[in-house]
């Protein structure tokens, strides 16, 4: 069974552990600006959303990359960036209507989520289960297509 | 089922994979003019700057990736298409018949109207071919001259300006970029040029290119205001046309590109289009626009080689979206950036951190982007202005202040 990170905005209490413990594994600073998660404050409401990729099903950044550089990892189901084969040229980043690939000018590199191999630091992090990595079928993963599929971004082919 | 690419960039890869996907029986022939694997044109900046080897811009890595699909790659150039009998003629006029012909033959640089184009160490910048032979004249000696401030020119600035003595750059428009630059934005980046010791002349034609030995370089390109610029090597970027010149007296209609409707077929049946030489559907305007961006060409593709196995897929448009840095500064440009009539504006500036972020708004729909020295959550813009999201309360947010576009975006598809 595939696992998929689940969100559950109502237990973040904006602690940011997942940003630092996110940007610390993956990047080696403690630096939310370098984080791959991000929680976004809603002071006028309280809220606090932790948000990041969802492994799409139509991976628009993997479809737009130029040189296969972003492939699909078929254990975790993630669709990650190699380094290697990144020249940083951006297009993943205006392609992806999630907003979830971002460029880092320091690396020269595009950054996404790639669910750290299978075991994300951000949900070990977390320490109110906000973000939690489980079973694809009970996350609100539905949720989250039906926003992707509504967001008709470029071309949806009607077989 | 006897299938046809002609033109092996992004458009053409992408059809023949899906074409493959979709019927592991049909013979499957991509078709390139170009002596090398099928490569990206986008990272050819990135071999002329040395991060990466030629290799590096090849469309897929593994080794006999096309042979392991039953894709038959293969060099030619197309000369001209019999619509009505189903025959692609090559240069050397060998005879290619297909059941679906898929177009997908890109464009070519275009040239501007001066004398001297056929001096040495005069190239433009388009092929690896092009880029071997300006990668031979680049050096710490070397003066550069860059005729043309658009999106490739702007690209391969900073390769350029590592690898050169002196880099000049003449621009025939009043702005850097005008196709995806207002004057406030193509104002900071000829700023952010002039810092990084980059000589950038707008509003300045070329009138021609000299032979001129002198300490400068052998040749000297003549400006219409009477200065010289002495130059070793001259890179010309002065924008591309769709290649549509083999479809003269095939009947196919054309216009700047060849026009294809929803299912990326053109006026003849069993003829597709994809990519940079397709005049296909404009998702901002609903009219017919040629589209020369990367992800328009795989979109194309795909939807091009779904119609070609006869499943008939709809194609929504094409998004124009532009993303590109200019010696470090990330510039990006969405939709109807210049604003629709009736519509609303939120500006943010900030001159000295080069920062800029302009939205534009129909109702309460975004409907266009303009940003400068932004690298974060951008392809959100394109989510909310394909999905039209109605932004209610969040349009004045925005008008407010624009770089709160993430947010907006969160707060609709988290609740």
């Amino acid at each position: 069974m595939q696992k998929s990170l689940h969100i559950d905005p109502d237990k973040c209490t904006g602690c940011l552990q997942c940003e630092l413990a996110c940007s610390h594994v993956n990047e080696g600073v403690f630096n939310p600006a370098k984080s791959r998660i991000k929680v976004f404050n809603f002071h006028d409401q309280g809220r606090m959303v932790p948000y990041t990729c969802t492994q799409c099903d139509e991976a628009w950044c993997m479809q737009a990359c130029p040189v296969d550089a972003i492939t699909l990892d078929a254990e975790t189901g993630a669709k990650v960036v190699s380094d290697a084969l990144c020249v940083g040229c951006k297009v993943c980043t205006i392609a992806c209507p999630f907003g979830t690939v971002n460029y880092n000018a320091s690396t020269g590199k595009v950054i996404k989520c790639d669910l750290c191999g299978g075991d994300p630091e951000c949900a070990k992090a977390c320490p109110t289960a906000a973000i939690t990595y489980v079973d694809a079928n009970w996350t609100g993963l539905d949720r989250m297509r039906q926003w992707a599929a509504k967001t008709d971004a470029g071309a949806q082919a009607e077989a | 089922m006897q299938h046809v690419i002609v033109g092996a960039g992004p458009a053409g890869v992408v059809a023949a994979e899906t074409l493959r996907k979709g019927d592991r029986a049909a013979d499957i022939v991509l078709i390139g003019d170009e002596p090398e694997p099928p490569y990206s044109r986008m990272a050819i900046p990135y071999v002329l700057e040395g991060m990466i080897e030629q290799s590096g811009t090849y469309l897929r890595k593994a080794q006999g990736h096309y042979e392991d699909l039953g894709i038959q790659y293969r060099q030619g150039r197309a000369e001209a298409l019999a619509a009505a009998d189903g025959t692609l003629t090559l240069e050397g006029g060998e005879a290619v018949s297909y059941d679906r012909l898929l177009i997908a033959t890109g464009a070519t640089p275009l040239s501007p109207p001066v004398p001297g184009l056929d001096l040495p160490g005069v190239h433009n910048c388009w092929t690896l071919a092009d880029c071997r032979e300006i990668a031979a004249l680049l050096g710490d000696d070397a003066n550069v001259v860059l005729i043309g401030a658009g999106f490739i020119g702007c690209i391969i600035m900073e390769a350029l300006a590592k690898r050169c003595g002196t880099l000049s750059v003449v621009e025939m428009e009043d702005r850097m970029v005008s196709r995806m630059m207002d004057a406030t934005a193509g104002g900071m980046l000829e700023r952010w040029c002039a810092a990084k010791d980059i000589r950038v002349l707008t509003s300045a034609r070329v009138t021609a290119i000299e032979a001129a030995k002198g300490a400068g370089g052998d040749k000297a390109v003549v400006l219409d205001s009477g200065e010289r610029l002495d130059a070793h090597l001259v890179v010309l970027a002065v924008g591309v046309a769709p290649n549509i010149g083999f479809l003269e007296g095939s009947g196919i209609r054309t216009d700047h590109g060849v026009l294809v409707n929803e299912h990326l077929e053109s006026s003849a049946a069993g003829v597709f289009a994809a990519g940079d030489v397709a005049q296909g559907l404009d998702f901002s305007t609903g009219e017919y626009s040629v589209h020369a961006i990367q992800p328009t060409a795989t979109e194309h593709g795909r939807i091009a080689a779904l119609n070609m196995l006869g499943r008939r897929a709809h194609y929504k448009g094409s998004l124009n979206m532009n993303v590109l840095a200019t010696v470090g500064l990330v510039s990006s440009s969405f939709g109807s950036w210049e604003g629709v009539a009736g519509g609303d504006s939120g500006v943010a500036v900030d001159e000295d951190a080069f920062k800029y972020l302009r939205l534009e708004f129909e109702g309460d729909h975004l409907v266009g982007a303009l940003g400068l020295g932004l690298t974060d959550h951008v392809g959100v813009i394109r989510g909310l202005i394909q999905n039209r999201t109605a932004l209610a309360e969040w349009k004045e947010k925005l008008l407010e202040n624009p770089h709160r576009v993430m947010e907006a975006y969160v707060a609709h598809s988290q609740t």
